[in-house]
């Protein structure tokens, strides 16, 4: 099997010119198959760049990413939306649509995907929320949840659409220890049990434990790549 | 291919995606009820605005055509300078001789038309009002009421009055009724008030008096016998009335305006809408409320989407494309040009009549003018929601970690 993440050289830079901030320089990675990998540095190392390329989220400048079977360097931005559809992502905050409950927000995950009727999406949220132990609380609007409710619930939704790969960017900076750590371990459990692998950049040394090998970056160059094996779930 | 990694998703089709994406715009916009009500309340508005302007001014026209539209004739002849019937340029009348030398032209009826003063019965000012004199016999005029009282017509100095003329003119139903008969001056003679008519006021007149020709020329003596202004012609059953009207063209001179009825209506219609700025003012009117309803429903649209940018961004990172985002806020346009046509059009219904009533102008909801209006909402809430649309360019996936 192909691993779904391969990064090749990768550089970029911010601004034009005078102004023109090289944030990564000739970055290698990859991630194989059911691997969780945490991505750790100082502030500005260049995580959440590397993260927003590997997601499609911003147009490449050097280098070659393949992601999920998919060359990103020159791809447009339809072929950009296609496979974010097959990326699950979480924020440092949830994102959740205020006006929607929590299944249907993890159900707006299912809608790009013909293949499922209504009811099919609704129970497929519903099966998801109770997985993260939302089962009491699936017709609650996101204001009547807890910061780590919140957080659980877009972990059901990064993980609704059968994603090939789930990206996260801090998904703990907003919580509690306790909270932040329980929504890392659910998040873990769920995409151990479905081999889906998962990039998580992190500055929270409390939840390192999770992880498969943990990366570190530094000014825009990974520098350490430990192999941290655990015993898988 | 990596085994997990590509799930063949099979994307909507446009008519699953659109639904799905006004449902998503329904229900952003039903979760503040408040911000709804107000969009809704600036659509309604909007609406109403433009139902009563177009209303306005389709009264005032058919109003303006209800004299000539009473008309019956298979042709009609008019002098070319005539350019709206309460101020005809008269013609000379052996034109209606004329006209009868074709062997399909069965009857010509001369028409006269003037304004003269009226005295209030009631309290003796003065006012102008059309008259139309025809010979009483001819048949050329339709106008409701008129068949029963043609008989009286023919005495010598008798009127109907056309009660729906302005109430300036004294309240002549309720004298005819009390009274009987009575006298009035019309011009500078004392004609007698011996049936009622309907016609309705126009631009060109507050009121009116239907008479036979004879005692047209009995109040207007300073008119020459052989001046007319308009005639009606009928031609025989089974006349070709484009043909004869070729040929009247061809034989007449051009001192008149061979028409047929739907020409005549049109050319008194084309007067006011074209030749005075009364068309502009309520086009004018119905963009005005057009441009407050667009700048209601943009405001609301833009700061839904300026709020929820992030919520927006995170769609798109999901995979939502542009083109859906933009179909949500499309949807919201829509769902407020629905959800404010159908109370405005309820509104605009109850207010016909009760305008209607005090101004005397036939103010009528139809079809066609519903159809119009709810398109020009529909446009120009699709309109707010394409501007609005700009705004979501702001929501970018990229910012979002
Ligand atoms: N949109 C942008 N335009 C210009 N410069 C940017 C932009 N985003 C980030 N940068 C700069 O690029 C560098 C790397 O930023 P990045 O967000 O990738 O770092 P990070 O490792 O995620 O940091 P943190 O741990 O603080 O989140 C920083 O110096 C930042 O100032
Ligand atoms: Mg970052």
């Amino acid at each position: 099997m192909d691993a779904p993440v391969q990064l090749r050289d990768i550089t970029f830079a911010y601004g034009e010119g005078e102004l023109r901030k090289a944030v990564l320089r000739d970055v290698d990675l990859t991630v194989a198959p059911g691997e969780i990998v945490l991505l750790t540095g100082p502030s500005g190392s260049g995580k959440t760049t590397l993260l927003t390329l590997i997601g499609a989220l911003r147009a490449m400048q050097d280098g070659s990413a393949r992601v999920l079977g998919q060359e990103l360097r020159g791809a447009n931005e339809a072929a950009r939306v296609r496979l974010r559809r097959s990326i699950g992502f979480i924020f440092q905050s949830h994102n959740l649509l205020g006006f929607l409950t929590a299944r249907q927000n993890v159900a707006m995950a299912l809608e790009m995907d013909a293949r499922l009727s209504e009811r099919q999406r609704l129970d497929r949220a519903a099966e998801l929320l109770t997985q993260v132990g939302l089962a009491d609380h699936l017709e609650k609007l996101p204001a009547q949840l807890s910061g780590g409710q919140r957080q659980r619930v877009s972990v059901a939704r990064a993980l609704a659409a059968e994603p090939g790969l789930v990206l996260a960017d801090e998904p703990t900076a907003a919580l509690d220890k306790a909270s932040g750590h329980e929504v890392v371990m659910l998040l873990r459990n769920l995409a151990k049990s479905r081999g889906v692998p998962i990039l998580l950049v992190t500055h929270d040394p409390r939840i390192l434990d999770i992880a498969d090998r943990v990366v570190a970056m530094e000014d825009g160059r990974i520098v350490d790549t430990s192999a941290e094996k655990h015993a898988a779930a | 291919m990596s085994g997990i990694a590509l799930v063949e998703r099979r994307a909507p089709g446009p008519a699953a995606a659109a639904l799905l994406a006004v449902r998503l715009a329904w229900r952003q916009l039903w979760s503040e009820k408040a911000r709804l009500a107000s969009a809704i309340a600036g659509v309604m508005f909007a609406c109403v605005l433009v139902f009563m302007q177009l209303g306005f001014r389709a009264a005032l026209f058919d109003s303006a055509t209800a004299l000539i539209g009473a008309m019956r004739g298979d042709l009609f002849l008019m002098h070319p300078l005539t350019t709206a019937s309460f101020r005809p340029e008269p013609m000379p009348r052996v034109r209606a001789y004329q006209a009868l030398a074709l062997p399909e032209v069965e009857r010509t009826v001369p028409i006269y038309l003037a304004q003269a003063t009226w005295r209030n019965p009631e309290n003796g000012s003065r006012r102008a009002i059309q008259l139309i004199g025809v010979d009483t016999d001819a048949g050329v005029l339709d106008f409701p009421g008129l068949a029963p009282i043609l008989e009286r017509l023919k005495r010598a100095d008798t009127i109907a009055f056309d009660v729906r003329s302005r109430p300036e003119f004294g309240a002549v139903a309720r004298l005819l009724e009390e009274r009987g008969p009575f006298d009035v001056q019309v011009g500078n003679r004392d004609m007698q008030v011996v049936g009622l008519v309907e016609i309705g006021p126009s631009f060109g007149a507050d009121g009116n008096i239907v008479l036979s020709d004879v005692n047209f020329r009995r109040v207007v003596k300073e008119r020459l016998v052989s001046a007319i202004d308009l005639v009606a012609i009928r031609l025989r059953p089974g006349s070709d009335v484009a043909a004869v009207q070729q040929r009247l063209r061809a034989v007449l001179p051009p001192d008149v305006m061979v028409l047929t009825q739907a020409e005549l209506n049109a050319h008194e219609r084309a007067y006011w809408e074209e030749a005075t700025p009364i068309g502009f003012i309520f086009s004018f009117g119905s963009l005005m409320g057009l441009v407050v309803g667009m700048v209601i429903v943009y405001q609301i649209l833009f700061s839904d989407i300026a709020g929820h940018l992030k919520e927006y961004a995170t769609l798109k990172a999901m995979g939502y494309s542009n083109f859906y985002l933009g179909q949500v806020v499309l949807g919201a346009a829509l769902i407020l040009a629905v959800a404010g046509f159908i109370p405005g059009f309820i509104v605009s219904a109850l207010l016909y009549d009760v305008v209607g009533g005090a101004t005397f102008l036939p103010l009528a909801m139809d079809v066609p003018r519903a159809t119009t209006v709810f398109a020009m909402i529909f446009t120009m809430c699709a309109v707010a929601g394409l501007l609005a649309m700009r705004k979501l360019r702001d929501a970018n996936p990229a910012d979002m970690f």
